[in-house]
């Protein structure tokens, strides 16, 4: 069976090698893109959208449709990971463990037992605990901030420098992650609930279909920005700058929500108590 | 565009490759992996799709390989059967 993998994988090789000798060379001026496709982007894109970055512009704009499938996509995965993982345990485990903050002893109580009355001083662990790292949590909580900032600057300068939604919402999805891996998953469920959650990565998407759908309502075609220019009282070029914006800031709520949904469920195996 | 630079880039991103299936170990797979994304993200840098680079980046050395490493962290060490 490994042989005839091997072989096939081969085989697939093979052909991508023999089909790949017909592509055109990287940069080559003569290919079709370079002929048809990349003149016109490059000399209208300003024009039509006033955006700098072309990348942008045609992601945003030019091809839109395909942006919005992707951040659908995006979603989809979200919501797969939630119904295969996601399940509602209510045995509860072996054990209970806390650790008690001033001194760093750690007790244990075993399953059946509760803790009676409020303690302050005592916060509950994970099961397969690790010590307490002040540098880690410390170096964390200084950097978070910075991360973040730098999420939302890569969201709106996204017109100007290489960047936009998927990638500041990625950076900021990376950064809960972090706090959840640098602190515990009961740190990030307090930070960002599990419900909240799940509505922003569906907010996301439907911020990007909204802008479609006004477009469409004020009878233009569905993510033909420039039919906003009447409603916000800007010209088409504009209109069509800040309609960009606006589908980018869809893409980078649905895609941190999303990401940091994922990274929820598979960390905790499905239960959203305790993880990695 | 530097050839040699390129090269060097090209031949790391097949070693990590070809490491990230043959190893045995799968928080060592994960982590190859992770290297691997970087290496194609220098390369798309060198290419100069600096905002695919900047994906990859992200979502391929950054996030995909904390997803992976916490699958890997629900993984027994030994298979069962």
């Amino acid at each position: 069976m490994k042989k005839l993998a091997l072989i096939l994988v081969l085989l697939c090789w093979g052909f991508l090698a023999f089909a790949a000798a017909d592509f055109p060379r990287l940069g080559d001026p003569n290919s079709p893109a370079s002929t048809h496709l990349s003149p016109y982007f490059i000399e209208k894109a300003y024009e039509d959208t006033a955006t700098p970055n072309i990348v942008t512009a045609v992601l945003a704009d030019y091809r839109s449709y395909d942006t919005m499938f992707e951040t659908t996509v995006v979603f989809a995965a979200g919501v797969a990971c939630f119904l295969l993982l996601r399940f509602y345990h209510f045995s509860e485990p072996p054990s209970h463990l806390y650790r008690h903050k001033p001194s760093g002893t750690v007790i244990q109580v075993p399953r059946g037992y509760r803790l009676k009355g409020e303690h302050t001083e005592l916060e509950p662990i994970d099961r397969d605990w690790a010590p307490k790292d002040p540098i880690v949590e410390v170096a964390s909580r200084i950097l978070i901030p910075f991360i973040q900032i730098f999420a939302l600057y890569v969201v709106v300068h996204g017109h100007h420098s290489p960047g936009g939604g998927f990638q500041g919402g990625v950076i900021l999805g990376a950064s809960l992650v972090l706090l959840a891996i640098s602190r515990d998953l009961r740190t990030a469920q307090a930070t960002l609930g599990e419900s909240k959650n799940s509505i922003l990565s569906a907010l996301g998407v439907l911020i990007y279909v909204g802008v479609g759908a006004v477009t469409l309502a004020l009878g233009s075609n569905f993510l033909d920005y420039a039919a906003l220019a009447g409603l916000m009282g800007v010209d088409q070029v504009i209109a069509r700058n800040l309609g960009i914006l606006f589908v980018e800031v869809g893409v980078a709520v649905a895609v941190m929500a999303t990401m940091f949904l994922i990274y929820r469920n598979v960390a905790s195996a499905g239960a959203l108590d305790e993880g990695l | 565009m530097v050839v040699e630079l390129d090269m060097v880039i090209l031949t790391l991103v097949m070693i990590c490759a070809v490491g990230a299936i043959w190893v045995k170990d799968l928080l060592g797979a994960a982590i190859l992996f992770g290297a691997y994304s970087f290496m194609l993200c220098l390369l798309w840098a060198i290419m100069g799709a600096v905002d695919v680079a900047f994906t990859e980046a992200s979502v391929g050395a950054g996030v995909s390989t904390v997803f992976m490493v916490a699958a890997v962290f629900r993984t027994s060490r030994r298979t069962k059967d």
